[in-house]
């Protein structure tokens, strides 16, 4: 905020009414029982992807660490169960819960990266598309339109897909995460350029752009200094509800084998082996990754959807 | 009206265009057809007459337009994996697509529906925000998680429904369906349901949206005052405006119904255009990417066209605003 030009008028009543803001948010916060728990689940799963190789029993990347006396374990409750393989093992002796806190930090970069990649992509030409309008600005438009005739899930299949046919397995294999945060992130960015598309249409025509503008700044100053502070909370809101798309993209794409290979653990790779087992009777492979996923999207979606009340930028 | 139609159908003209122009690109780009035509042991002579005969070294402006031309035509080239007509194997496999999405958007409306009036009327009282709470859980939980829960309760452990298949078909024509035998309509239970279980939840949330707002509205203020009964108020008065927007929600669900088949087609290993299209991915099989990359944007813009143009039909005052009504896609 310091960064303005103090002869802007619109900036001398700002510093109070964001404080005032601040504590309204927080003190929705600590009104919303479903926000506080959504947090506090966000914390726990964060913390434990975080802290994987300190606390798991197991690493999946170290073979090592995997003991077969201990393979095929149902969870500590069942009959045959072992202390301390709380969620079981699975055929090599990897403990299921290490496996789902490796699982839930690729899950989670994955998800984060990739919405990054739409934050950016989105904001950046939806900022110029707002700004400019004109020829370039019809283009960009355009092109978001034609990309929301199809469903996001449809696109980032195509390209996991048709990376593969492109790439030769090594390839593949150097190139999966990227590659999985680039479909995902691309699929959704229209989304984004939309939102700030719209956010900067309304603020262009405001006073304080006139005078930045009379005051000789170029269009850059004004819109990433000036246009883009006042557009941050809509897209804060949009990136962290995209978040939980992200994973669960992620996860459908790994499922369905267009995403990570089963040598990078994460919650849809999961699945997709542990699938295999459920109709030998090996369920715990299957329904405990399951269970992780549905927690981290359900703590996403109730945080992003308290935090857009909160904040209230006229999202629905 | 007749403007609106107009720019509604330039519109998909251009989206149209655009997706061909990918497709081209990605048969054209990827994968050399006369090697998997012919096979790895042809040798230089038959491959360059093939190449030939194929028009392969015309310029890419001509190639284009009789792309596009056979598209026009229905022929969306010989499928590599199976040495079949594209075309051919879109129609065998549509019928089995078009049944799931169509059950599942059937199942959606009737469970969204009542679920998001409920909640609307009773709003703030503590039965509507568990049903919110509910619905965050509905869409949180994505499409082939439910689908492997469903699969572990009533295939694995109580062995009611089958995990896989489409049952037992009829052919009525050219059409198959599953809808007419016992085995038929209880491989489709499952499949259908995984599908529908986030589109209710998301039904639910907007049904429950809209009527909110409408319930604000003055002439419901006034029905409230004139002292009318609230069953007639929120039944008969507030739903009929309600269901405006719900039109559009239905479309927009039809295409996710479709898009999200893709998922709930691989677990159930349900014989449709998506278990088509994640196989030809697999095997990067370009024609029949393209051509259902091309059918999905067509039955996309079709239907949001006609959502458009049933919006207009019912809401006058878009057709007074004309053209300027509502973005692409409408949300």
């Amino acid at each position: 905020m310091s960064a303005m030009p103090p002869a802007d008028p619109m900036t001398a009543p700002a510093p109070p009414r964001r404080r005032r803001g601040r504590s309204r948010v927080l003190a929705s916060f600590l009104s919303s029982p479903l926000a506080i728990f959504a947090a506090i689940l966000l914390v726990i799963l964060v913390s434990g992807a975080l802290l994987a190789p300190w606390i798991a029993l197991t690493n999946p990347y170290d073979l090592a660490t995997l003991d077969l006396m201990n393979s095929r374990l149902p969870p500590y409750w069942e009959d045959t169960g072992e202390w301390p393989f709380i969620l079981g093992t699975d055929s090599q002796g990897g403990d299921v819960l290490s496996l789902i806190l490796y699982g839930l930090r690729t899950s989670l970069a994955v998800g984060v990266l990739a919405v990054c990649v739409s934050v950016g992509l989105g904001t950046v030409l939806g900022l110029i598309a707002g700004y400019y309008g004109g020829l370039p600005g019809a283009i960009i438009m355009r092109a978001a339109d034609v990309q929301f005739t199809f469903p996001a899930i449809i696109l980032a299949l195509l390209i996991g897909g048709v990376s593969k046919g492109v790439l030769s397995p090594s390839q593949q294999a150097d190139f999966a995460i990227p590659l999985v945060v680039l479909a995902l992130g691309i699929s959704h960015w229209p989304h984004f350029a939309r939102l700030v598309r719209g956010a900067v249409l309304v603020e262009r025509s405001k006073d304080y752009v006139a005078a930045a503008r009379l005051a000789g700044r170029g269009p850059g100053f004004i819109m990433l200094r000036q246009i883009l502070p006042n557009v941050v909370n809509p897209i804060a809101v949009l990136a962290t509800l995209d978040i939980a798309f992200a994973i669960m993209g992620e996860a459908t794409l790994s499922f369905l084998g267009f995403g990570l290979p089963p040598t990078e653990p994460s919650l849809g790779t999961l699945i997709r082996t542990g699938y295999q087992y459920l109709f030998g009777g090996e369920w715990w492979l299957v329904l405990f990754p399951a269970l992780a996923l549905m927690l981290v999207v359900v703590a996403v979606n109730l945080f992003g959807d308290w935090l857009r009340d909160a904040l209230n930028p006229g999202l629905r | 009206m007749a403007a609106f139609l107009a720019q509604r159908l330039g519109q998909a003209i251009i989206v149209l265009t655009v997706v061909s122009v990918l497709a081209f690109l990605l048969t054209t780009q990827i994968g050399d057809p006369v090697v998997s035509i012919l096979g790895m042991q042809s040798t230089p002579e038959d491959r360059a007459l093939l190449r030939e005969r194929l028009g392969m070294d015309d310029p890419f402006f001509v190639r284009y337009l009789t792309y596009v031309g056979n598209l026009l035509r229905g022929e969306f080239g010989i499928s590599y994996a199976n040495q079949r007509p594209v075309a051919d194997l879109i129609v065998a496999r549509l019928p089995a697509t078009l049944e799931l999405a169509g059950v599942a958007l059937f199942m959606s409306l009737a469970l969204g529906l009542p679920i998001g009036i409920y909640a609307a009327i009773n709003r703030g009282h503590w039965t509507s925000d568990a049903i919110l709470t509910a619905t965050v859980i509905g869409v949180s939980i994505p499409t082939f998680v439910i689908a492997i829960l469903l699969i572990f309760a009533f295939s694995v452990t109580l062995g009611w429904l089958p995990s896989f298949g489409r049952g037992q078909v009829v052919e009525v024509g050219w059409w198959t369906t599953g809808l007419l035998t016992e085995s038929g309509r209880r491989a489709l239970l499952m499949p259908a349901a995984a599908l529908a279980i986030s589109q209710v939840a998301l039904v639910a949330r907007l049904v429950r949206a809209e009527m909110i707002e409408v319930l604000r509205t003055d002439y419901i203020r006034f029905a409230r005052a004139r002292g009318l009964r609230p069953r007639i108020i929120n039944l008969s008065l507030a739903l009929r405006n309600t269901l405006i927007p719900v039109i559009t929600v239905s479309g927009i669900q039809l295409g996710f119904l479709f898009a999200f088949a893709v998922v709930a087609e691989a677990v159930f290993q349900w014989p449709g255009i998506g278990l088509l299209f994640l196989q030809a991915l697999g095997s990067t099989d370009v024609p029949v990417i393209g051509a259902i990359l091309l059918l999905t944007a067509a039955f996309f813009v079709a239907v949001n066209t006609v959502v458009d143009l049933l919006y207009a039909v019912v809401d006058p005052r878009l057709r007074a605003g004309a053209a300027s009504g509502r973005a692409l896609g409408g949300h």
